[in-house]
């Protein structure tokens, strides 16, 4: 059976999320090859359905984390494209003012809980927020998502026993994009039925079509109900294609064009758009809006991002430590701010350079007179 | 004031701080029904039920890393590792989130986590359940790291470790769960860290001691002040991170000389971090190079002879001291050779 149509204002919302996400990501992927956004870049576009579809089963104080594929998920979950771009331009106005990048981004206040840069990582950290809000006594649901790859990691195996063994509640979501990075599902797992996966350690499974929003939308919340009601994980598998190599780096040897273009053909995006131009909810001038705003503010994101400064040298040492902790005096760590050079160059690279000298003198610390607590 | 073995004294830290704080729980192996497995939360399951004290699988990485996710929203959860060797299995969660998710996150969450494990050679355990590896997370950004000798500090540290807002590595020594000493019963007695203890005055040589190593250190300074007359000063840094260096650098300025004893391997070592830091800080101060005695540079092995000799005892320590002082032409019987 066909999922209903979610209702026009909803169904609106989320073809312009997903939208959204694809202009977001193509630019990314654009800034990228023109070296303005470093390091690893992994894209979800084929994905957006998987995305928007799950989040949308969540309430505003439910939590989600997902992996180093998560621009979408931060976008999905509110975070301004602003901000996510600027954090790829490596930025001080990005969400993690330039410190995480595109494999972890994070926004508490909308209880996106981040991406992780390791496979498999973030599944024990979901079981931990579900526990958190189970000893608070509240309702709350954890979503986590992760690829087929990480099905195979030691912590996918711990957390699920875990999570059954004390009935947290955690919605697992296994991203099913047909690749570990290069290596096909059935060169990776000797069980490809992934949904299955969790039954031999007490978490029940399910799935969906993840070329499909609604019945994304669908599946995940009849899990995310499940979850809540009933105190247990379930596990939640979302079959879709990642249309884009692995990362910008992926020559893409692995697969063929062909299989490329039949998931193509089934563009979630599009597919989406059609169906609610057939049921009359949108007609093609509004798609065809929906499309222009999504690019615009996109270009709003790269120039906001672009006119972001970088963060200040004098920044590096920030945050490696809570220093405004409870026992106050109980120890100090000397912030480098004052030991850092003034003069800057070109492209702040010889201050990091001279800053990390300084190291030693930051591990050494200022006693405060009088509040030896000993 | 109490005499309180040192698992006694962690005993009433948790218990302390498990009753003052309903965000405190623990987590570990065998905490819960068994006791834990060297008792040290015995009688907590019973006082503050399962919910709070949660026996767990093993499964290391993945408790730890629970314990990263229910402290970023709210809990101050402490895990218990039943020894150092297998924290090892929880690297990725200690070092890639817990250290770095307020950094990467731009300090927007934080991770007020405690994970305890217990080290140290002597029981004839082998090459996986013997090893001090304090060194390897005294190198990463992010962790605390809490090396308590004694069981007052051992109470006054871990009450700290558990109020702070950073990730604390609180180790234990296996060595010392069975020490008795004085302990403050005081609710509110904390031991700040990055506070040296200066466990011994004197003015002829400083040495630094790592944990069991503080407690060697002091008998050794005993030998070297009946039989040498030599008076040296002992400092038990209590934690690698914060590390209290001006007090290691002031005894430096009076005693010119320097002895550090761990029970860990040379190579990268505390010592070797230590010797560095002083040479760096404070090398006019010097009359002689800065000592190092270590455990030798091998795994851990099973044989009590061969153990014997992998760690380091008091007269080591007294002949490393002595070099310093020009006062014997042998070397110290350096154990990694």
């Amino acid at each position: 059976m066909a999922p209903s149509l979610p209702d026009p204002d909803d169904a609106r919302e989320w073809l312009a999320t997903m939208t959204l996400i694809r202009r977001f990501e193509e630019r990314a992927g654009e800034m990228y090859a023109r070296a303005r956004i470093g390091g690893f870049l992994h894209l979800s576009i084929g994905e957006e359905a998987t995305i928007v579809g799950s989040a949308r089963a969540l309430r505003s104080d439910d939590y989600l984390i997902s992996t180093y594929r998560s621009h979408g998920h931060a976008l999905v979950r509110g975070t301004p494209p602003e901000n996510v771009m600027a954090e790829l331009f490596g930025r001080v106005d990005g969400c993690c003012k330039g410190r995480g990048g595109s494999m972890h981004m994070f926004d508490l206040a909308r209880r996106f809980m981040g991406g992780y840069g390791i496979v498999g990582g973030n599944l024990p950290i979901a079981a931990g927020i579900a526990l958190a809000s189970d000893q608070r006594g509240t309702d709350e649901v954890t979503l986590c998502t992760f690829g087929d790859g990480a099905s195979n990691q030691g912590t996918f195996g711990e957390t699920l026993n875990l999570a059954a063994l004390w009935r947290l509640p955690v919605v697992f979501m296994v991203t099913n994009n047909q690749f570990g990075m290069g290596t096909a599902l059935r060169r990776h797992s000797a069980v490809t039925d992934l949904q299955r996966k969790g039954e031999s350690l007490g978490v029940p499974g399910m799935r969906c079509d993840g070329m499909d929003v609604c019945d994304t939308h669908a599946v995940v919340s009849q899990a995310v109900r499940r979850v809540r009601e009933e105190r247990r994980p379930v596990l939640v598998e979302a079959v879709t294609y990642r249309f884009r190599g692995h990362s910008m780096a992926d020559p893409e040897q692995y697969r063929t064009k062909e299989e490329v273009a039949e998931w193509r053909a089934r563009d979630p995006i599009p597919a989406f758009g059609e169906l609610l131009e057939r049921e009359g909810i949108l007609d093609e001038e509004q798609r065809a809006l929906i499309d222009a705003r999504a690019a615009e503010r996109v270009e709003a994101a790269v120039g906001f991002a672009e006119n972001s400064p970088f963060p200040a040298p004098e920044s590096l040492y920030d945050d490696v430590y809570v220093l405004d902790q409870e026992v106050r005096g109980a120890y100090s760590v000397r912030t480098t701010s004052q030991q850092t050079p003034a003069a800057p160059s070109q492209d702040g690279t010889e201050e990091i350079a001279r800053g990390a000298q300084e190291i030693p003198q930051q591990m050494t610390t200022a006693l405060e007179a009088g509040e030896d607590a000993s | 004031m109490a005499q309180l073995r040192y698992r006694e004294a962690l005993n009433a830290a948790l218990r302390e701080e498990l009753r003052r704080d309903e965000r405190v729980m623990l987590m570990g192996e065998d905490i819960g029904v068994f006791g834990g497995a060297f008792k040290v939360t015995e009688g907590l399951l019973e006082e503050f039920g399962e919910r709070r004290v949660r026996d767990t699988p093993i499964s290391e990485n993945t408790i730890v890393g629970m314990g990263v996710g229910a402290a970023m929203t709210g809990l101050r959860p402490v895990v218990e590792l039943m020894t150092i060797n297998f924290a090892l299995l929880a690297f990725d969660q200690i070092i890639n989130h817990a250290a770095h998710i307020h950094y990467m996150f731009g300090g927007q969450a934080r991770v007020p986590l405690v994970v305890r494990m217990p080290e140290g050679a002597g029981h004839q355990l082998g090459p996986t359940h013997s090893h001090c590896l304090e060194a390897m997370f005294l190198q990463v950004p992010g962790l605390l790291v809490a090396v308590p000798s004694t069981p007052a500090d051992a109470k006054g540290l871990l009450k700290t470790a558990i109020r702070d807002e950073n990730p604390v590595i609180f180790i234990e020594h296996e060595s010392l769960y069975g020490v008795r000493g004085e302990v403050p019963e005081d609710e509110e007695h904390l031991v700040g860290f990055g506070r040296a203890r200066v466990a011994r005055e004197g003015a002829d040589v400083t040495i630094v001691g790592v944990s069991r190593m503080a407690r060697t250190a002091e008998r050794a300074a005993e030998t070297l002040a009946n039989e040498h007359g030599v008076g040296a000063e002992v400092i038990d840094p209590r934690t690698l991170r914060p590390l209290d260096l001006d007090t290691i650098l002031a005894s430096v300025a009076k005693t010119n000389r320097c002895v550090v004893v761990e029970e860990g391997w040379p190579h990268g070592g505390v010592g070797a971090n230590l010797a560095a830091l002083i040479c760096e800080q404070a090398f006019d101060e010097l009359d002689a190079p800065v000592a190092r005695v270590t455990g030798a540079d091998v795994p851990m092995p099973y044989s009590k002879p061969l153990e014997d000799i992998a760690y380091p005892h008091e007269p080591q320590i007294v002949s490393a001291a002595l070099q310093t002082l020009g006062l014997t032409d042998a070397g110290p019987e350096r154990a990694d050779g």
